[in-house]
């Protein structure tokens, strides 16, 4: 069975494969993993981490300002 | 790769910085900004164990980090948010204010937060001031960096703070940096620097403490500090050339991370020598009306704005 997880960007919310990791999700948005970090049941986790089998994804953009 | 470690416990780390070979967890990263914050402050001679420092709040990230990291260091540090009047169909500087008095009650027993509502001092409001005339948004961003320039100073000066800091990161800087370099500004280019003296003319002294960091760096400090911000962008930002800048960069970044970092420093080691000899700051006057620095005789820029003739109707959103 292929888990997928939940995942939030900005005003957006779908699914992804809980096989991938942070950084794999972020780039096949077409998102610089620079502009981006991941934020799992509350917890800032590294792009490293793989989505996993539970629990949802909240990405943030880091760039402010004008 | 699975995820790297931290490089001081060996916990499961949060964040992975290749321009530094460092990755760390949640702990022990807010103790690396903390230190290294107090490092650049140092290094940089920004301000002393004594002075009273006011921080100019936002609501976002990069100044809640500064306001939360400057009180976990000890200083004295004050905030003062200046309400631009930005509505634009998103309530978005009356958002920003209920993030930052929010922030306030938490950020340390004793400090204070003082709140400049510039309809109520002027009458106008930021986008009033900047009317519907030839240059849109252009315009109105220059109006707001006008407008905050010169109200920081007369708050900071009225209330007799020695210094004003901002929460500008190492992407602004950049930013700022590759367009000026862009368009070989060398007037702006001589006075890029992350901590800019006080003058005889009543310049209250600036600085950047947060300049050091990438702007992913600020960011995840605010999360890993449970820092609650305004993650919106202004809305009069959509579109503008700093962002673009920041995106070029963040581009070349991906492919050789610290390209960032050496652009920016590589620049403060080269200003220091004096890499652009001849040209200095053009000579200051008082302004005739506010007494606050200016380089043309007569009213400065902000006295020129603010003036009554100059009252014009709104500009809009987007």
């Amino acid at each position: 069975m292929r888990l997928m997880v939940k995942v939030f960007f900005r005003e957006s919310e779908f699914e992804s494969p809980g096989n991938i990791t942070i950084r794999e999700l972020i780039k096949g948005l077409g998102l610089n993993p620079q502009s981006v970090l991941a934020v799992k049941e509350g917890n800032l986790v590294s792009n490293e981490t793989r989505l996993g089998s539970e629990g949802e994804i909240k990405l943030i953009s880091v760039i402010s300002g004008g | 790769m699975g995820v790297h470690r931290c490089r001081k416990c060996a916990a499961d780390s949060v964040i992975n910085m290749p321009q530094h070979r460092l990755a760390l967890c949640a702990e022990h990263f807010m103790e690396w900004v903390e230190k290294s914050t107090l490092d650049f402050i140092e290094k940089h001679r920004m301000f002393e164990p004594e002075d009273r420092v006011l921080v100019a709040v936002s609501g976002g990230k990069d100044s809640l980090s500064l306001w939360r990291i400057l009180s976990k260091l000890g200083f004295h540090a004050d905030g003062l948010y200046i309400d631009l009047g930005i509505d634009a169909g998103c309530a978005y500087s009356k958002r920003s204010a209920e993030y930052v008095r929010k922030f306030a009650r938490t950020v340390s027993p004793g400090v204070e937060l003082h709140v400049l509502d510039l309809s109520s001092v002027y009458g106008r409001a930021v986008p009033e001031m900047a009317g519907r005339r030839a240059g849109g948004r252009k315009k109105l961003c220059s109006v707001c960096g006008l407008v905050k320039r010169h109200e920081m100073n007369r708050v900071a000066r009225e209330l007799g703070y020695q210094v004003i800091v901002t929460g500008h990161n190492l992407d602004d800087e950049a930013a700022v940096l590759f367009g000026n370099t862009l368009r070989w500004d060398v007037e702006y280019l001589v006075r890029q620097a992350p901590v800019l003296p006080a003058d005889d003319l009543g310049l209250v002294k600036r600085a950047k403490p947060l300049a050091r960091f990438y702007e992913r760096e600020t960011a995840a400090y605010a999360i890993v500090s449970n820092i609650d911000y305004i993650q919106d962008e202004c809305p009069f930002s959509k579109g503008a050339t700093s962002l673009r800048l920041k995106e070029v960069l963040n581009s070349m970044e991906n492919g050789s991370p610290g390209t960032k970092l050496q652009f920016y420093y590589s620049f403060l080691r080269a200003r220091q020598k004096g890499i652009f000899p001849g040209y200095d700051r053009p000579a200051l006057q008082a302004c005739e009306k506010c007494g606050q620095a200016t380089g043309i005789p007569g009213l400065c820029a902000f006295c020129r704005l603010t003036a009554p003739e100059k009252a014009t109707s709104p500009a809009n959103c987007g």
